[in-house]
């Protein structure tokens, strides 16, 4: 907590203020706001996911799941059980941590190819529990979810993901947690306990990714299970290894473009897929790191003597 | 050489943005204010899942705008279709619904094609105030919500619902068919095909038939042989299979090579032409189905859109192609009667349609903005449709 921490999170707070006085305004439309919202859901779940994936290491491929519990299990408590909303985001949330680390334990002894399968395979149950059970409508889901997300908490939504995750990623477990993806042995020989920050990767990452289901849910009146098939899993694994993996600066940014370039080829149904798995295939073959991948952004903003230990936050 | 590789990549995004720049922007008719056109924002699947339904009911929306517009117009304005694409997801539903809305300023929505991405517009149009049509949502909750028993003001339909092709099916298969037992084979992870199931059951057991399984597959499953050879040893009459074209047509074959012959049913999600290539023309025989309307029909008014939208497309239109068609003419009927674009006056013009002379038939909207209508019975001969029987509701 220095100089430059505040430093950035002032600046997100002028930023969130200049927004807020747009809408206010009304010189932004709902159009905006939508795609304010869907950017911020996207940015949450892949800031997580680059948690789990690309700071640890550990190849998780079910992130749909972890969002799957918190956008139900917070619907089930606003709108079958009449709760307030911010109780309903906060269980979503925890439901989701627990998820995670449920699934923790027994699959985290598993590595690369073998944990990607396993958590795939995670996710995918999630889906189908959802989808047989009647209570949360089964293959229709629930509709008639009431609209309550809105620009402030999806905006102060993103401001905790990125600042916890980044403070993690900053301190002694996020070197552990580097140190796991770097070399697994090595960091156990230096007296790390691996299995531990695997399992806090995980538990975190999905209680993030909880938070982001729970504001989808409350921002777009319905839920349903095939939302939260695989296909939504990739989704947010093409975000973050685009913006680059291991840089929140670089999947923020990679979740930004990816998310505005599919919403503006909605005018061109022919050509989106193509547009969009051709920009995709350029970006690996010529940044095969990801647009930021192995840069740290802080480093330009630091010059000569800035403390070695900053904690620097980015804008989302 | 880095700069060799940056160059080529540079090229290769700019020639590809500005060829597709070239082929992309499509849009249907002129972009002009709101003053002299009739603004209809057409919320479609065009891209994703059930792409199939979303083309195929933007052709009936355009075919049905160009005869409006070369008829006149409506009240001397012509009518304008906007379409966007909201990629079979819900989300993107909501988002394209806003953006049809808020950007483009239409004065009527029309969509989506299938019932979940049409859930997701319901409360938009609600909030906004803006009245929406759906050609093709069957299912029971989208114009009125039975859990919260509130009526969704500003929703139309202009199919009839899932429940009452349950019933149809069922009293054809308890009296033209003089069946006694039935399967039920429902894909468990459609809520379509489960309405239809649910409904069929009740109305097949009140006409003392009897049910004599229930069996359930998933979207994508492959192989249907285990399922199927439970089903044979059963030997029942009619097998009810009230999915979509893609598992069924798997379904109809893998069924008929094992040597079943009993009649298999359906409602109109087995209507696609690429049913008759997945299932074979020959196993396709002694199969049944409910649907919105039969291009076998001898009334001049069927004949006449079938010539024009053949004419236009080279292609039999579909159910979601006559169903975008006729809402499209719904529309242009309630704008007529509200004598103005405003909303509310749409509205309450779409609300009171009365004996509308559609493709499908006289369309005649109750309490619940659900449409009073009749329903065809097909059966599939040497893999054509032919016309069975009309259920009047």
């Amino acid at each position: 907590m220095n100089k430059r921490f505040f430093i950035g999170i002032a600046i997100s707070l002028v930023f969130y203020g200049v927004v807020q006085a747009l809408i206010s305004g009304e010189i932004l439309n709902d159009f905006y706001i939508d795609t304010l919202v869907m950017l911020g859901v996207n940015i949450i779940l892949a800031v997580s996911l680059n948690l789990i994936n690309g700071f640890t290491g550990q190849f998780s491929i079910g992130h749909a799941g972890f969002m799957s519990i918190g956008a139900y299990v917070s619907a089930i408590m606003t709108t079958n059980l009449g709760y307030s909303f911010p109780l309903g985001l906060l269980c979503g949330c925890l439901a989701a941590a627990v998820a995670g680390l449920i699934i923790g334990f027994p699959t985290l002894r598993l590595k690369g190819d073998y944990l990607a399968i396993a958590t795939l395979g995670f996710g995918e149950i999630i889906r189908i529990v959802w989808l047989n059970n009647d209570y949360v409508g089964g293959a229709a889901g629930l509709n008639g979810i009431e609209r309550v997300t809105n620009w402030s908490w999806i905006f102060f939504g993103v401001l905790v993901a990125v600042v916890v995750i980044q403070n993690i990623v900053k301190s002694t477990h996020g070197r552990a947690m580097i140190s796991v993806r770097e070399n697994e042995i090595a960091a156990e020989a230096m007296g790390i306990n691996v299995t531990k920050y695997k399992v806090i990767a995980f538990v975190v990452g999905a209680f993030f990714a909880g938070m982001a289901g729970a504001f989808s849910a409350h921002y777009f009146y319905g839920i349903a299970p095939t939302s939260y098939n695989f296909m939504k899993s990739f989704e947010i694994l093409v975000f973050v290894v685009l913006g680059g993996l291991g840089s929140t600066a670089g999947t923020i940014i990679g979740t930004i473009l990816l998310t505005l370039l599919f919403t503006y080829l909605q005018d061109i149904p022919e050509w989106r897929m193509v547009i969009y798995s051709m920009i995709l295939i350029l970006t690996m073959i010529f940044r095969p790191k990801g647009l930021l991948g192995n840069v740290d952004v802080t480093k330009f903003f630091k010059k000569g003597g800035a403390s070695k230990n900053g904690g620097t936050t980015t804008t989302p | 050489m880095m700069m060799s590789k940056k160059f080529i990549a540079v090229t290769a995004v700019l020639t590809a943005t500005t060829a597709l720049a070239g082929c992309g922007s499509k849009s249907t008719g002129s972009s002009s204010s709101n003053g002299d056109t009739i603004k209809i924002g057409a919320n479609l699947e065009l891209t994703g899942a059930v792409a199939a339904f979303g083309t195929s009911q933007l052709n009936g929306i355009k075919l049905a705008m160009e005869e409006i517009n070369s008829a006149g117009g409506v009240n001397g304005k012509k009518l304008e279709v906007v379409s966007a694409d909201n990629a079979s997801k819900k989300d993107e539903s909501t988002r394209t619904a806003t953006k049809l809305i808020t950007e483009d300023k239409v004065d009527v929505l029309m969509g989506a094609a299938i019932s979940g991405d049409t859930f997701a517009a319901v409360e938009v149009a609600n909030n906004k105030k803006i009245p929406m049509l759906t050609p093709s949502a069957t299912n029971d909750d989208i114009t009125f919500d039975h859990k919260k028993n509130k009526l969704n003001d500003y929703v139309f339909r202009a199919c009839f619902i899932d429940s009452f092709q349950g019933k149809v099916m069922a009293d054809f298969s308890a009296d033209n068919l003089k069946a006694k037992n039935a399967v039920i084979y429902t894909d468990n992870s459609s809520d379509y095909s489960k309405g239809l199931a649910k409904s069929f059951k009740s109305e097949f057991e009140s006409k003392g038939g009897k049910i004599v399984a229930e069996e359930s597959y998933q979207t994508k499953d492959t192989d249907f042989k285990a399922v199927l050879t439970r089903i044979k040893t059963l030997n029942p009459e009619v097998i009810w299979v009230p999915g979509y074209y893609e598992e069924v047509g798997k379904i109809v074959k893998q069924a008929r090579e094992m040597g079943i012959t009993a009649a298999i049913e359906g409602g109109d999600g087995w209507d696609a032409p690429q049913l008759v290539d997945i299932a074979g023309k020959e196993n396709l025989n002694n199969t049944f189905i409910s649907n919105h309307y039969t291009s076998e029909d001898p009334d001049p008014k069927v004949r006449k859109f079938i010539d024009a939208f053949k004419a236009k497309y080279n292609t039999v239109p579909d159910a979601m192609a006559v169903l975008g068609y006729d809402a499209t003419y719904m529309v242009a009927d309630a704008v007529k009667r509200a004598g103005s674009t405003d909303k509310e006056k749409i509205k309450e013009a779409l609300a009171n349609t009365k004996n509308f002379e559609g493709v499908t038939g006289k369309i005649s909207l109750d309490k619940n903005h659900d449409p009073v209508k009749a329903a065809v019975v097909l059966e599939y001969k040497d893999g054509k449709q032919t016309f069975n029987t009309k259920v009047q509701p």
